[in-house]
């Protein structure tokens, strides 16, 4: 029995790992007034790139940085649009959306002439913590996992560091709730959501890769598959903040590993699988009905700014 | 009201900015068809060839561009209220699986009665499932946007698990095929274009598209749906219910959408089986009300446009070598373009000025 809870946990860490990413990059997004439905996409870039330069040199980690530059490139355009042009940040994130997609199976096909990557040799491999992956049971699940795990943690830390501990942080927040007033004060609302936007992007992007090059070892174009929604998700259901955008992931990660071990546990075998797909997806609009505590969104979140006004 | 004659520079807006937009989209495809080692002018002629080369591309050109009618009618509509329904993907799936059902029991009906009940069962499926975030946004302000992406999942997911579990009638995870008594294919079209899936969904396709219309633009319920668009506030405090709007325009919407649906089981693919991913003709709807201009008749327009790009890129694939994927960019350019059109405008003064 604890064995198939440590390896339910250490599922459900790998599962939430590149939701993780991508919450904390719609995070950013939203909370500078940016909304970011081109997370799908981003993420989609991000997982192709990886696969294909981890493919191409042998080094993942070149891969995973160069998901984050290809995210972060998309997410550019995204602020082109919605920020400098005034965009419906929706329409704008569509438009991302069948970007990324028709982008990545365009060169799928031109580089390895069919729908999907061959399986990918030079995957990120298992990192164990020194000491710690020895505890029994757990040590295994926790601290002998993914290099992307690891990473998903420390940078939902650092994006709490710099949100609510640094002035960017406040402007960012600033910029989100009440554009006009912060531009009073001297914030170049354009400079923030511009960096907020491609930060976003970069995450997405990281989290893309943490699909195709962390979990699997292949890209195809059901990869990704509305993962990036569902990290959109977890960002509502999180409140827009980074521990509960972390939690709400963790959470959607375990539905995830139960749906994909479910058979094996005892009462679970009752519960149809499909149910646990679902639930990310139904808890977030109970969320956001307020039958679970009301979720806000920041003030001016998709609303674009005109400083001629 | 709106008023009735537009003045000349209007239209040049109205037309400019989508003129433009698909120029530039296709800019953007040549490009990255450069950028591969492809050639832009073969890949396009390709394309063109695909669309127009034979009665049987022809052909398939008007069955790729039917669903697309209805889905690019439902995203209008919610749009002429306010509401950005992204959950047209969804609401075209629970049709589909409706459409399938209903076309499959009750053989032997006439086959006028057969293919009303089915379509209508597929508008119901749709209307019922576009209610949840219609109601959600009406009644607790909840942003349809989200509700309607997280609606799309559940009902792939739901869909699925319905196949799989109860209606399943073969080893394949699909439904019993649709009786004879309920089928859309014209036989004296198909032998005439060589085999190409043209189906009656075209002709009632474009009843919607009247019947939406005529809605939008002669009918009070209509012009109160549009009020809400335009202002809400105003609409409200002009005595409108704006609640009763929100929910009734979801409705339609959704209605619209699962007739689609249905009306593309019961026309191309004679069952509904399980599937890993969403058709997509939903989020192409979002695409075609763009460039439509969320009018109806500009529907038709974005319909064949999108339509045609995805029937003559299968072509261009097979003649060209370039990958069908391209038209996929061209669609994102020519969306994103129009979502833009404060940088359209930009680049037609542009143009003007050097004129």
């Amino acid at each position: 029995m604890l064995a198939i809870l440590a390896t339910l946990l250490g599922n459900t860490l790998l599962y939430a790992t590149p939701l993780t990413f991508a919450a904390l990059g719609g995070m950013f997004s939203e909370r500078s007034g940016v909304v970011n439905i081109g997370l799908e996409g981003m993420m989609t870039m991000g997982a192709f790139v990886a696969a294909v330069i981890s493919i191409a040199t042998g080094n993942p980690w070149l891969g995973l940085f160069l998901a984050g530059a290809a995210g972060g490139i998309l997410a550019l355009l995204h602020a082109v649009a919605s920020v400098t042009f005034r965009a419906d940040q929706v329409v704008s994130g569509v438009a991302i959306n069948f970007m990324a997609n028709g982008f990545s199976m365009f060169m799928l096909y031109k580089i390895f002439g069919g729908g999907q990557t061959p399986h990918i040799q030079t995957k990120l491999v298992k990192l164990a913590v020194p000491g710690l992956a020895k505890i029994p049971y757990f040590g295994e699940a926790l601290f002998n996992n993914y290099p992307t795990v690891y990473l998903a943690f420390i940078f939902t830390f650092a994006a709490w560091l710099v949100l609510y501990k640094t002035p960017f942080g406040l402007r960012v927040r600033a910029v989100g709730e009440h554009p006009l007033a912060a531009d009073t004060v001297g914030i170049n609302v354009f400079l923030i959501r511009y960096i907020c936007v491609i930060v976003s992007g970069v995450l997405a992007g990281i989290g893309g890769a943490a699909v195709s090059i962390g979990i699997i070892a292949e890209f195809t174009e059901v990869t990704i598959a509305g993962q990036g929604f569902i990290a959109l998700a977890a960002m509502i259901f999180g409140k827009w903040t980074p521990w509960g955008a972390l939690g709400a992931c963790i959470f959607f990660g375990a539905a995830n590993a139960l749906d994909a071990i479910g058979q094996s546990i005892g009462m679970i075998r009752y519960v149809n699988p499909a149910f646990f797909s679902m639930l990310p997806y139904l808890l977030t609009i109970i969320a956001l009905a307020g039958f679970i505590g009301r979720a806000n969104a920041p003030a001016a979140d998709g609303k674009p700014y005109d400083k001629g006004h | 009201m709106v008023s009735l004659k537009p003045n000349s520079r209007k239209i040049l807006e109205l037309a400019g900015v989508p003129a433009l937009a698909i120029v530039l989209g296709l800019v953007v495809g040549a490009i990255a068809m450069v950028w591969m080692g492809y050639s832009p002018v073969q890949g396009y002629r390709g394309l063109f060839a695909g669309i127009f080369g034979d009665s049987f591309s022809f052909g398939e050109t008007i069955r790729s561009m039917t669903p697309l009618i209805y889905t690019g009618l439902a995203v209008a509509f919610a749009f002429k209220t306010g509401l950005f329904n992204i959950g047209v993907e969804g609401q075209f799936v629970l049709g589909m699986l409706a459409g399938a059902l209903v076309g499959a029991a009750l053989p032997g009906l006439p086959w006028l009665i057969h293919v009303m009940l089915a379509i209508g069962a597929g508008a119901l499926a749709g209307a019922c499932w576009a209610a949840i975030p219609g109601l959600l946004k009406g009644k607790f302000g909840v942003h349809e946007v989200i509700t309607t992406i997280m609606l799309n999942y559940v009902s792939l997911i739901l869909v699925n698990f319905l196949i799989r579990n109860y209606f399943r009638v073969t080893a394949q995870e699909a439904t019993a095929n649709v009786a004879p008594s309920a089928d859309l294919t014209i036989v004296a079209l198909k032998h005439l274009t060589g085999g190409a899936r043209v189906h009656w969904g075209i002709l009632i396709a474009l009843l919607f598209m009247v019947a939406i219309a005529f809605i939008l633009y002669r009918t009070t319920l209509g012009y109160e749906v549009r009020a809400v668009g335009f202002n809400p506030m105003a609409a409200q405090y002009g005595g409108i219910n704006v609640t009763k709007n929100i929910v009734l325009a979801m409705l339609i919407s959704g209605a619209v959408a699962g007739a689609g649906g249905a009306v593309e089981i019961l026309g191309v693919f004679g069952r509904m089986a399980v599937s890993p991913v969403l058709p997509g003709v939903g989020f192409d709807g979002i695409a075609v009300a763009l460039i439509g201009n969320n009018n109806p008749f500009g529907v038709l327009f974005g319909a064949f446009l999108f339509g045609a790009l995805k029937t003559g890129a299968i072509q261009m694939q097979y003649q060209t070598q370039v990958p069908y994927a391209i038209i996929r960019v061209v669609i994102a350019g020519i969306v994103f373009f129009v979502a833009t059109k404060e940088m359209v405008r930009w680049l037609l003064r542009l143009k003007r000025r050097e004129a």
